[in-house]
Formats: C-alpha cells, sequence, structure tokens
C-alpha cells in the first residue's frame, strides 16, 4: 500500500464514563473508497466528527498527508483539503444550489476578503460551480434555493458542495441518509462516478451501497474497529457477522 | 439583471423622493431639519442593518458607533478644528476604532449575550460621554460652528446639508449592498444562515463578522458626524441605550431581509414620531401600540408588506 493520505494512531474520545472511539487506528489510501460500517451507536459519526474537526480527540493523533492535523479547527483542516459532508443535510437554505457551490469554490480560489465586487459575477467561481452541479445532476436546479428543494436534492448538493472544493478527501456521512429508492439509485451511481478519482470515508448503513462502492472497510463496534478488509473478507468474516449483524439474521442480511 | 434592479427599486425610488422633496413642498426649514435627522438616523440604521441582516448579528450598542463620531466632532471643534476634512475621517476611524476594541471581544459570545455585551460597551461610551466635564458633561456641547468643507460653509445652507444628506445615505446603501454582494458578503451570510457549514467549507467565520462590525461602526461614525453637524449639538444621550433600542428598533420595523428595509424602517418612525406629537398630548402612547401591533402583524417589517399583499391576493 502506498503512504496513506489520512492516518489515525490510537484515536480515543469519550462522553462520561463511555468510549465512543476506543483506540481507533485506521489508515486510509489514496484514491480509495473506504467504509466505515457498524451499528447504530457504533461512533462512526463521532469519527467523521472527530476527522474533520467539529470534535476534538482526547488522545491519539490524526495524521493527514502526513501533516499532524490533530490540534487544528475545523476550517484550518477545510483549507488543507478535508471535506465532509453531513448526515443531516447542512447547506445554507437561503442560498440558491448554485450560490451554495460557489461559496465551496469560493473556498479554493483566491481571499474572500473581497469587498465591492458581485460574487454573483464571477464566472470563474460560477462555471466550477456549474461543473460540480452537473456531475451530481443538479445542474437543472442551479437557480432554486436550497430550502425549497427535496430531500433527494440536498443529499445531491451536500456531495456537490463537498465536490467543488476540489478536495484531497471526501468524508461522506451517509450520504444515502433518508434518501429513497429511485434518489438512492441515483446517488450511488454519482458516487461510483467518483471512485478512483477521490479518496472517500464513507459511513453509510446501506449493505448494498456499501458493498457495491467500497475498496475496503472499517467495521466499527463500540467504539472499536474490529475488522477491515475488503468487501470479501469482511464479508467472510465471522467476527464481524456475529458482533455486527447477529448470529443467524444476520446472515441473511449480508448481501453475498 | 431585471430582478436585481426590482429588488432595489423600493430604496432607490426612496432616496429620488428625499432628493426631490425641496423641489415638492417640503423646502422650508423645519421639514428640512426632520429630513436632515430622519436621513442621518437611516445612515445608522442600514449600517446597523448590515449586521443584524447580513451578519446576524443583533447590537444593542450601535448608538455608541454614532457617538464616537458625534464626540470626534466636539473635540476637534473644542481645538478648533472644523475642516471636515479632518474632521470627517477623525469622526469615522474613531468609530471603527472602537468597534474593532469591542467586536474582537464581543464576536465571541452569539445570541443574548452578544445583545448584552454590546449593550455594556454602549453604556461604557454613555458614561465615559457624561463624565467628559470639559465637553459638558451631561449637559451636552454646544459647537462653535458646523464643520467647513475645503474652506466653504457649505453645511450651513440648509439646502446643501439636504443634499449632503441624501448623498451620504445613498453611498451608505450602496456601499452595503456592494459588501453584502460581495465575496466577502456572501461568506457573512453563509456564515449567518449555517454557521457549520461555512467552517467545514474552511471559513472561520470570525474574522469576516469582526470586519463587518468594523464596516458597521465606520458608518455610524459616519452618521455621528453629520448628526453633530445637523444638530450643533452633541450630548451623551445620543450614546444612550435608548437610542440604541430605537435604531434597532428602525431596522427591525423596516424589515431585515434587504438593506432598504433600514431605510423605510428609519423614515418611518422618525416621520410617524414626528407627526403623532403634533396630533396629541399623550402621543408616546399610541405610537407604542403602533409599533407593537407593526412587530405583531409584519413579520417581514414594512417591506414585507407588498409580498405580504401578494400572499394574501392569491390565498
Amino acid at each position: 500500500m502506498s503512504a496513506p493520505l489520512l492516518a489515525l494512531h490510537g484515536v480515543q474520545k469519550r462522553f462520561g464514563g463511555l468510549a465512543v472511539t476506543d483506540d481507533v487506528s485506521l489508515d486510509i489510501a489514496p484514491a480509495e473508497i473506504h467504509a466505515v460500517i457498524g451499528p447504530n451507536g457504533a461512533g462512526k459519526t463521532t469519527l467523521i466528527n472527530e476527522i474533520s474537526g467539529v470534535l476534538k480527540v482526547d488522545a491519539g493523533r490524526i495524521l493527514f498527508g502526513g501533516q499532524d492535523i490533530t490540534a487544528l479547527s475545523m476550517p484550518r483542516r477545510a483549507r488543507l483539503g478535508l471535506a465532509r459532508s453531513f448526515q443531516i443535510t447542512s447547506v445554507v437554505n437561503a442560498f440558491s444550489a448554485l450560490e451554495n457551490t460557489a461559496l465551496a469554490v469560493q473556498a479554493r480560489s483566491g481571499s474572500s476578503f473581497r469587498f465591492l465586487r458581485p460574487a454573483a459575477t464571477e464566472r470563474a467561481l460560477n462555471e466550477a460551480a456549474m461543473s460540480a452541479l452537473e456531475q451530481v445532476g443538479l445542474a437543472a436546479r442551479a437557480e432554486t434555493p436550497a430550502g425549497a428543494m427535496s430531500h433527494g436534492e440536498k443529499r445531491q448538493l451536500e456531495l456537490a458542495i463537498a465536490l467543488a472544493t476540489e478536495p484531497r478527501l471526501l468524508l461522506l456521512d451517509e450520504p444515502l441518509a433518508g434518501a429513497g429508492p429511485e434518489e438512492t439509485e441515483r446517488l450511488i451511481g454519482i458516487l461510483r462516478g467518483l471512485k478512483s478519482r477521490y479518496t472517500i470515508v464513507l459511513v453509510e448503513h446501506d449493505m448494498q451501497a456499501v458493498f457495491a462502492l467500497a475498496d475496503r472497510i472499517s467495521v466499527l463496534v463500540y467504539g472499536r474497529v474490529i475488522a477491515t478488509g475488503t468487501p470479501d473478507a469482511i464479508r467472510a468474516n465471522p467476527e464481524v457477522r456475529a458482533a455486527y449483524l447477529g448470529e443467524d439474521e444476520g446472515a441473511e442480511a449480508m448481501p453475498c | 439583471m431585471l430582478p436585481a434592479v426590482r429588488a432595489e427599486a423600493p430604496a432607490i425610488l426612496l432616496l429620488a423622493a428625499l432628493a426631490a422633496a425641496p423641489f415638492l413642498g417640503f423646502g422650508e426649514g423645519y421639514m428640512l431639519t426632520l429630513l436632515a435627522r430622519a436621513m442621518i438616523l437611516a445612515m445608522a440604521a442600514v449600517s446597523l442593518s448590515l449586521l443584524v441582516g447580513g451578519a446576524g448579528l443583533v447590537s444593542m450598542g450601535h448608538a455608541a458607533m454614532m457617538g464616537f463620531g458625534a464626540y470626534a466632532v466636539v473635540i476637534l471643534d473644542d481645538m478648533g478644528v472644523t475642516d471636515a476634512a479632518i474632521v470627517l475621517p477623525t469622526a469615522i476611524a474613531a468609530a471603527g476604532a472602537f468597534a474593532l476594541a469591542t467586536g474582537a471581544i464581543a464576536i465571541r459570545t452569539s445570541g443574548v449575550h452578544f445583545i448584552m455585551i454590546t449593550l455594556a460597551f454602549g453604556q461604557m461610551a454613555f458614561f465615559t460621554a457624561s463624565s467628559l466635564a470639559g465637553y459638558g458633561g451631561d449637559d451636552g456641547y454646544t459647537l462653535y460652528s458646523r464643520s467647513d468643507v475645503l474652506g466653504l460653509r457649505l453645511l450651513d445652507d440648509r439646502l446643501a446639508f439636504h443634499f449632503i444628506c441624501v448623498g451620504a445615505l445613498a453611498l451608505t446603501w450602496l456601499l452595503g449592498r456592494l459588501l453584502l454582494a460581495s465575496r466577502f458578503g456572501r461568506v457573512l451570510r453563509a456564515a449567518k444562515g449555517n454557521p457549520l457549514r461555512a467552517q467545514a467549507l474552511g471559513f472561520d467565520p470570525f474574522p469576516y463578522r469582526l470586519t463587518a462590525y468594523v464596516i458597521a461602526g465606520a458608518m455610524g461614525g459616519a452618521a455621528g458626524f453629520l448628526f453633530a453637524n445637523a444638530t450643533e449639538f452633541v450630548a451623551p444621550a445620543y450614546i444612550s441605550w435608548q437610542r440604541s433600542g430605537e435604531l434597532l428598533f428602525m431596522v427591525i420595523l423596516g424589515g431585515v431581509a434587504g438593506l432598504h428595509g433600514a431605510l423605510i424602517g428609519a423614515l418611518g418612525f422618525v416621520l410617524l414620531e414626528e407627526w403623532l406629537s403634533h396630533q396629541w398630548e399623550h402621543w408616546r402612547i399610541l405610537f407604542g401600540v403602533l409599533l407593537i401591533l407593526a412587530v405583531l402583524f409584519l413579520p417581514n417589517g414594512l417591506s414585507g408588506i407588498p409580498a405580504q399583499l401578494a400572499r394574501v391576493a392569491r390565498r
């Protein structure tokens, strides 16, 4: 494996007496889709929050591109190329889809301390934003206020915003959460289109999607990584079946 | 471009009406004095609206910005300096510096805490002004003369002063519009709408908010410079929390959806106050009731009335 783009070394986090992240070590290789799965309450979103900088870790180190980012704030990490989507859609409702995405482009192209020129007339920003919207199939809805979009469209927009920052690493927290069957289909198609072009950490409940997309999977249970491997290895791992999916019932739920 | 022009139409029409007012039967001294007062307070309200509507910073101490501008005029007047080329930049710089020093602390808080801390800084400025015995203390200070412009007694001419106020108000509004539409304003608005999203994109809201606070403060300082010149008198009452409350009320009365709301709110507030006070001795009771009704029934303020009527008509 080439040098990991993102590396977690012994990361720990406690909420009161509860260890939500318990000595987690992970290596994410460049250009891989690395899925993190686990039952509810396993600490998956907490892990994303720790990587993106929403939460400070109690112990351990997080390295991004070889640089220690453990102590950096969320905006600083974002500027290094760590983009994230949120499990609960987090867009600016008052902005159009285009302005939401253009804001993301703006974050990586020059100073935002520019005061007089209307940002909406900056062609470079708009073009890059439109191309991100096209990638997720939202180009036709560019002028629609985000607050007026359907849930599925907001999920697509969330993805477009993350892409528009041209991230080195994409943290996707349940990108399929709450999407209907058709929307799920479309979103999986979009994610497949990103494969091998982006390094992605994917937290997702939809096993079908995880096993279709992931190069490697880590299984998180009660804050601990109990297994990491290829989809086939994970599928065959008896410990995973027992701990995560619960005996026989799990054997059926696990796609083969 | 058309929808953009339509969005600006209320402000442009209002500014044009103000510019034309002296020729439409509002040219006598009393009327011009009243309009000047309304326009200067509208400047302060527009700058406050930049904070409230643009950045989500509800300041209860904005009168202090006007106060710093006004007291810069007083202190320089006392030193015999009345050249606007010196007085105006000093007024703007003084208010901007005060905004920078207090904003750097206040902006670390949010919500009710921000309101309280700006109120506290405003009161600090108020009590400091009250204690300036050399400048009249509580009683205030009467200027020897209005500021000169390029050695001319331009501000003494009522009509000229009227147009200077129209121009200053138009400039404040235009600058505010440009700021909100710029890259800077986009970040500011995003940080108001969804701070977590802004941070996840790499924007730390603090420097943007602080910059907006300083710009709005500087604009308030310019309004204070004009206010001192309009009344030729400055007193600590200019900085009182009641004045800050009035400014905030003007902004909310007009509506925070656009800067023109503050324009409409300020003019409506001052003119209604003046008109009512001539109708009835106990006018303040009526004024209070009207303001409460406005807040209850105009969720988007006076500037939101057309959209509200359109919704009712569709139903």
